[in-house]
């Protein structure tokens, strides 16, 4: 083995350092091919699927074998505004939507006020783990869990017996106990990240001109927090809004995922136009969430 | 800059006519079968079929849940390895076969008089089915698996859809339908009544009105003019506040619900109550015919008319009406058996007694589920009746 280095391969016409260098040189190239691929996935994938539910809204099916028949209509618009099911389902869906929001803005509030404020970094990890980790559980367990708490011969109910007192848990109220469970991660950590970055100067101002500490949690705390909590609230909002699972397992009481889901057979189109209202909905909900400044805290 | 914000204006709105027309022109297919049993890639010999199928090495099955009995020797006679997807309901199969990534189905009347009328599955051919002669000749050529005549898929069984009660909490004698209709037992049960959610049901309301209510002239429970519509889905909207539990086509929650009590009186599949009687401890519960009759179905193996497995199919719809086959899915599932000779080889010598299935007097008082049809489904051109996309809107009313 010998150590000599022959020259005849000179480094510039090495294939790497050429592309490099062409790519140096053409930067609109550059991007196109750092680009397409998540633009691709972006219009083909993601929107065109969006594109072919809200076209497939406007039309009809044949009322024996169900095949969609492609003619433009506005059949399908036509029955969800004039049968008034479908309006008590999404405003039953809205109302839901919103209980659970405020629910865990409620709970949350304490718990991520308590972690960036209060608690110890050490403690604050384990807070943050805590809070992490039934995230990692699948979601349909932790449904069916809730399940089996609520049934009649459950753990809530054994609890009310020797009071006399008994729930009901396969009801509204039952489901707006699992949704605010499920979602509740997703308010603590916007809020508590939104918390943290209130800096400790502002609340000691308030203090030397005299603010009482009450006076200081709405003048100075809740303003600051705000956009912090209608990011989460986004969260809570719209995967109430859209969840079919859960009200299928917990109720008898539709919602609209889940007359989306029952109707998806025998009534696609419908199904389609029915899927406008979350969309009109939620898109309702982010204008004012970014008029509040959410988008910032995001 | 404003030129340029037309610019993407223009092309956003290119993409969307381009993807308009791609939605338009998927999907189509809708080329008519005919009554040509040719299918793509089929053999045309029992012989060739077997020989292909051990090429092709798969099937795709959707089924209702625990249809797919003895695979094991399926898969070890014939090389095709069985795949099944559970449908919770008619609508949700004729979905699901649609795909065109199964090879057949276990069609139930309201889902097989569509798929034929759509060309979605294919007629078969009996010689290239032996065991297609054992089926009971009462079961053979009807409107549900047949079309002029011409056979389309195999008959896999009936049965009746029972009423099934805890008998700790309903009395053991209870025999009619009264208990989930009747306004003093909707109170006494109410929140622990349990219902199948699909729109089908709509059939056993007018079963009940058809024996309570003989001035609404209701003959076929599924062919309903308005006027026996509206009496219908006027019961199950009073029923429905006293409902617990709308149970999905998939089994599991019911049986939970009965287990530990949270439902105690309803309709079910012959398989739950089988499950429950099974488990141990035993659920004490007891299921019935009632007097009034009920609904109840008589499936049909079908071939989807661009299956992939063509011969494991063919070879699968010989398997299901085999004697043995027939025996364990009747026993499994709970329901008749349309091959007599599954009767000898039953675990219960008294399975076919037990499920009548030789004694055709008992299912004259069972509405087999089928398709609502505009013109309802007779001869009378005077007669009209309320569509099955009715009955599916009423179905979302009245689950409010």
């Amino acid at each position: 083995m010998t150590s000599v280095s022959a020259p005849e391969t000179p480094p510039r016409a090495h294939p790497g350092r050429r592309l490099s260098t062409f790519l140096f040189r053409h930067p609109r190239t550059r991007l196109a091919l750092l680009l397409a691929l998540p633009v691709a996935w972006m219009v083909v994938v993601y929107f065109g699927s969006l594109v072919v539910l809200l076209v497939s809204a406007f039309w009809d099916t044949d009322p024996f074998t169900a095949e969609i028949v492609r003619e433009f209509t506005l059949d399908n618009f036509k029955t969800i505004i004039e049968r008034p099911v479908y309006r008590d389902v999404a405003w039953r869906t809205i109302q839901m939507a919103l209980m659970v929001t405020l629910a865990d803005i409620v709970l949350a509030f304490p718990i991520a006020y308590y972690m960036a404020r209060v608690a110890s970094p050490r403690a604050r990890n384990l807070l943050v783990v805590a809070i992490l980790l039934p995230l990692w559980a699948s979601y349909l367990v932790k449904v069916i869990a809730w399940r089996t708490i609520l049934s009649d011969g459950g753990v809530i109910n054994w609890a009310l017996e020797p009071l006399g007192l008994s729930f009901d848990g396969y009801s509204t109220v039952g489901l707006w106990l699992v949704f605010t469970y499920l979602w509740l991660p997703f308010m603590i950590l916007p809020v508590y990240a939104g918390l943290e970055r209130i800096p400790a100067s502002l609340l000691e101002a308030s203090a030397d001109l005299g603010g009482r500490s009450l006076t200081t949690f709405v003048r100075v705390i809740v303003p600051l927090a705000l956009p912090a909590v209608v990011a989460g609230s986004i969260f809570t909002f719209s995967l109430t809004l859209g969840d079919y699972i859960a009200p299928g397992l917990i109720t008898s009481e539709q919602f609209i995922g889940t007359v989306i889901y029952n109707i998806r057979g025998q009534a696609l189109p419908t199904a389609a136009a029915y899927s406008f209202v979350p969309i009109v909905v939620i898109v309702l909900y982010l204008l004012v969430a970014r008029k509040l400044g959410a988008f910032e805290s995001l | 800059m404003r030129r340029k914000r037309i610019a993407v204006w223009a092309a956003l709105g290119l993409l969307v006519a381009a993807l308009s027309v791609v939605a338009a022109g998927c999907g189509g297919g809708d080329d008519e079968a005919g009554a040509s049993t040719d299918i793509e890639g089929l053999g045309t010999s029992l012989e060739e079929i077997q020989t292909m199928a051990r090429d092709e090495g798969e099937v795709n099955l959707v089924q209702w849940a625990g249809y797919a009995q003895l695979t094991d020797e399926f898969e070890a006679a014939t090389g095709c390895k069985v795949n099944t997807k559970d449908g919770g309901s008619s609508d949700d199969m004729i979905s699901l076969i649609q795909t065109g990534e199964y090879d057949g189905v276990s069609a139930s009347g309201n889902a097989s008089v569509r798929l034929m009328t759509t060309g979605d599955v294919a007629p078969i051919d009996p010689d290239l089915v032996p065991n297609y002669a054992d089926v009971q000749e009462g079961i053979k050529d009807q409107d549900y698996n047949s079309l002029d005549g011409q056979p389309y898929g195999v008959p896999h069984g009936r049965g009746p859809n029972y009423l099934m009660f805890r008998t700790d909490d309903v009395p053991e004698d209870t025999d009619s339908w009264g208990v989930i209709w009747e306004d003093d037992q909707l109170a006494k049960y109410k929140g622990k009544i349990s219902i199948y959610d699909d729109s089908i049901f709509i059939a056993d309301a007018a079963v009940w009105l058809k024996a309570t209510q003989p001035d609404l002239g209701i003959d076929d429970p599924y062919q309903l003019n308005q006027e026996q519509f509206d009496a219908a889905v006027a019961l199950l909207k009073k029923q429905a506040p006293n409902v617990g539990e709308y149970w999905p086509g998939t089994p599991a929650s019911q049986i939970a619900a009965y287990t530990n009590g949270d439902s105690v009186v309803g309709t079910t599949w012959p398989y739950q109550y089988l499950q429950l009687t099974n488990a141990d401890p035993a659920v004490p519960v007891k299921a019935i015919k009632p007097v009034e009759g009920t609904t109840g179905w008589s499936d049909t193996w079908m071939i989807y008319s661009q299956a992939a497995h063509p011969n494991c199919m063919y070879l699968w719809m010989d398997h299901m009406i085999s004697p043995e086959a027939q025996a364990a899915v009747a026993e499994g599932f709970g329901e008749a058996p349309v091959n007599l000779k599954a009767c000898d080889l039953t675990t219960n010598e008294n399975h076919c007694s037990d499920f009548h299935a030789d004694d055709e007097a008992w299912w004259d008082d069972v509405y087999y589920w089928t398709t609502p049809v505009e013109d309802c489904g007779d001869d009378d051109d005077s007669t009209t009746c309320v569509t099955q996309e009715d009955w599916k809107t009423a179905w979302t009313e009245i689950r409010g």
